[in-house]
């Protein structure tokens, strides 16, 4: 029994080799050599018995994988390797000694961190924490809310572009009237938040009774119009030139130097993240937040238990938006030069990576993510013509081996002591 | 329709076609205060469909309910609630299970009966961010409470084990808690024992019998096992290809000829 199922396997790893054969034969195999105004084909045998040998070294790797995953779930939770491995760490961080001095080291880190690398590092992680910010929002989108949401780039332009076109029309009179244009990215701040969150409620109505696929399509079709509009209409928003020379944040009235300025935008975008996590982490363990997830787990009995179901989707669309549009403008800041095509579908596309990669609806996942898809490709430079490639093996493989993402949520444990005077003496702890 | 009692439901004329189908005709019915009332009828009789009108789910295309909470006979007028949304017709006191169990399965039990206290909360988006005492003391005490509708349940061993991986029959049990967490006059449960065993279903006919007796919920329930319904019901409607057929107590119902063709055929 145990031979015979070896034996299908390998006719089957056997068969994918096969095929890739055939598949990868006009990528890998033939190449087209045009010497002299004619076109030679050369055949580079060669190539096939590597492509044979790899694709079935391959394939039977990832059959046992898939075969591991499978039987993974018989074992006994508390047996398995991972969990160990988590537990323990766990383990450590319930030591108070070890639990602060590692939450001081990584806020040294993170405080020091402009000093410690140079300014392209800086700009890198500047980059970094506008993605967390953005993750985090749409985390309440698709994570609490359930609500798949493929345009979330159009509220992040919303707010790029509402500090943009602030400059472009009230600067001019900030400058005659003799007031640093370095206000606007303060007064731009609150406002764009505002009005991304507005944008989200213009979008959540048409979408109210939308789920699942169909309200992919519209918010993905909300993310492209935006773009569009922003790049069509020249006169107003510079089309697709953009918007250029959006000054820095104020800081004193002073001028500062690039690398300073660097420095202090990623201050700020600092404390815009932990401003975020603050709120996301309060919202979500609340009653607002619990409405949510009802709505994510079941619109229909979500409302059979008094909850409504418009008032929730406009919090969070809104919500979501407010974040992005927050984004939006640290992003104008920071590069202080937007266009619409920073704002493609593939910006979307990356940050819904990034909750799903981190684990839908947990805040730490939505950071990790966000981090990890922002780094990574930054230091891997040399890769970065196979990024796509990586991206797309990655997601498969998180899917597949891991569907709750990489730092699942764990939920909040409520602990109860029965006394015998009282009913029920309730306590809560985390 | 002659109604004897104190009605806190009532429903007229009753029709609901989709398409082509009429999938309930003209039913006349009505819920006293304090009673457990059963609605039977074989497959497809229509009887989750009132159930969806009642509750908002469906827009009946004919017909009226009302209700009135404290009953007719406190005086208090009938008050339509036809064509009202679900989250509105919860919060005026109907509260109902699924016949597919509809529990919000990624969260905690505990979780799921506070959702069910919803409305018993004010905090908005602020108070949750800002979260000041009144929030605190608001959410420690939707924790206790839900914590004691569990108790009465028998859930509360189950507090932080997520929703799916309960046991099936306290998953049905967990359903009840959960309605019965929106603080309703009249409970609507759909097939609460489906898919149970004996034993479950001896335990849910006692909890069905207290839930009455102490939390003073009236109770309308739609169910196959007729060991249940004429154990606990005091009244049955008896439902079939969309029309009602019959009336009566389980005594009456046992020996109607209309019902026992109905269920039998001819």
């Amino acid at each position: 029994m145990k031979l015979r199922k070896i034996f299908s396997e390998l006719i089957a790893s056997l068969g994918n080799a096969l095929w890739f054969v055939i598949l990868l034969f006009p990528l890998m195999v033939m190449k087209v050599n045009v010497v002299g105004g004619k076109a030679m084909v050369q055949f580079r045998w060669n190539m096939v018995p590597m492509i044979a040998i790899g694709s079935f070294i391959l394939s039977i790797l990832w059959n046992r994988a898939l075969v591991w995953n499978e039987h993974r779930q018989d074992k006994i939770e508390s047996e398995t390797v991972y969990y160990r491995i988590v537990t323990t760490i766990k383990g450590y961080f319930k030591n108070k000694a070890i639990k602060y001095s590692s939450l001081i080291l990584l806020i040294l880190f993170v405080a020091l961190y402009p000093f410690l690398f140079g300014m392209y590092h800086t700009n890198v992680m500047i980059t970094a924490f506008i993605y967390v910010i953005l993750a985090l929002g749409l985390n309440i989108v698709v994570g609490l809310g359930g609500l798949l949401n493929l345009g979330y780039a159009a509220f992040f332009a919303v707010g790029a572009y509402t500090y943009g076109l602030m400059w472009k029309y009230m600067g001019p009179m900030f400058m005659s009237a003799g007031i640093d244009t370095g206000w606007l990215f303060w007064i731009a701040l609150p406002i764009a938040g505002v009005l991304a969150a507005v944008f989200g409620i213009l979008l959540s109505l048409p979408v109210l009774r939308l789920r699942g696929d169909y309200l992919a399509i519209i918010t993905l079709a909300f993310g492209e119009i935006v773009r569009m509009v922003l790049q069509n209409s020249g006169d107003i928003t510079g089309g697709a030139t953009g918007i250029s020379l959006i000054p820095r944040p104020w800081f004193f009235g002073m001028k500062l130097a690039p690398r300073q300025a660097a420095v202090y935008i990623y201050y700020i975008v600092t404390v815009l993240v932990i401003f975020t996590i603050f709120v996301v982490r309060r919202i979500e363990d609340s009653r607002v937040g619990r409405a949510l997830e009802a709505m994510r787990e079941d619109e229909i009995a979500c409302q059979a238990m008094g909850i409504d179901l418009v008032r929730n989707k406009l919090i969070t669309f809104s919500m979501g938006a407010f974040f992005a549009g927050i984004a939006g403008v640290l992003l104008a800041a920071q590069t202080t030069y937007i266009n619409p095509d920073s704002f493609t579908l593939w910006e979307s596309i990356i940050i819904l990576m990034a909750v799903v990669i981190g684990g839908t609806g947990s805040i730490p996942g939505a950071i990790g993510g966000a981090l990890l898809l922002k780094l990574l490709p930054e230091y891997f430079r040399p890769l970065a013509q196979y990024r796509m490639l990586i991206y797309g093996v990655a997601m498969v493989l998180v899917i597949i081996f891991k569907s709750d993402g990489l730092l699942p949520r764990s939920r909040k444990k409520y602990t109860f002591e029965e006394r015998p005077e009282l009913d029920s003496a309730v306590g809560v702890s985390k | 329709m002659n109604m004897e009692g104190n009605a806190i439901l009532v429903i007229e004329d009753l029709s609901m076609v989709f398409g082509g189908l009429r999938a309930i005709d003209a039913v006349s019915m009505y819920i006293k205060k304090g009673e457990i009332a059963a609605l039977i009828g074989p497959n497809g009789a229509g009887k989750t469909t009132i159930f969806n009108c009642i509750t908002g789910i469906y827009m009946p295309t004919d017909g009226t309910i009302s209700i009135s909470r404290n009953g007719l006979e406190s005086g208090e007028p009938l008050h339509h609630i036809q064509g009202l949304k679900p989250n509105v017709i919860n919060q005026l006191g109907l509260a109902r299970t699924f016949q597919n169990i509809r529990l919000f399965s990624n969260m905690s039990v505990l979780e799921n009966v506070m959702i069910g206290r919803h409305n018993s909360l004010k905090a908005g988006i602020l108070n949750a961010i800002i979260r000041d005492s009144r929030t605190k003391e608001e959410e420690q005490r939707i924790i206790e409470e839900s914590y004691s509708i569990l108790k009465k349940l028998n859930l509360h061993m189950f507090v932080n084990e997520m929703a799916s991986n309960l046991p099936y029959g306290a998953q049905r049990r967990l359903e009840i808690a959960r309605a019965l967490a929106t603080d309703p006059f009249l409970l609507l449960l759909d097939e609460p024992v489906a898919g149970m065993n004996p034993q479950e279903t001896r335990d849910l006919e006692e909890t069905i019998n207290i839930i009455r007796d102490q939390e003073k919920v009236t109770i309308l329930l739609i169910e196959h096992d007729m060991s249940l319904v004429m154990n606990v019901s005091e009244r049955i409607y008896v439902l079939d290809y969309g029309r009602l057929i019959a009336e009566g107590t389980p005594l009456e119902i046992k020996s109607n000829p209309e019902v026992i063709k109905a269920y039998l055929g001819e």
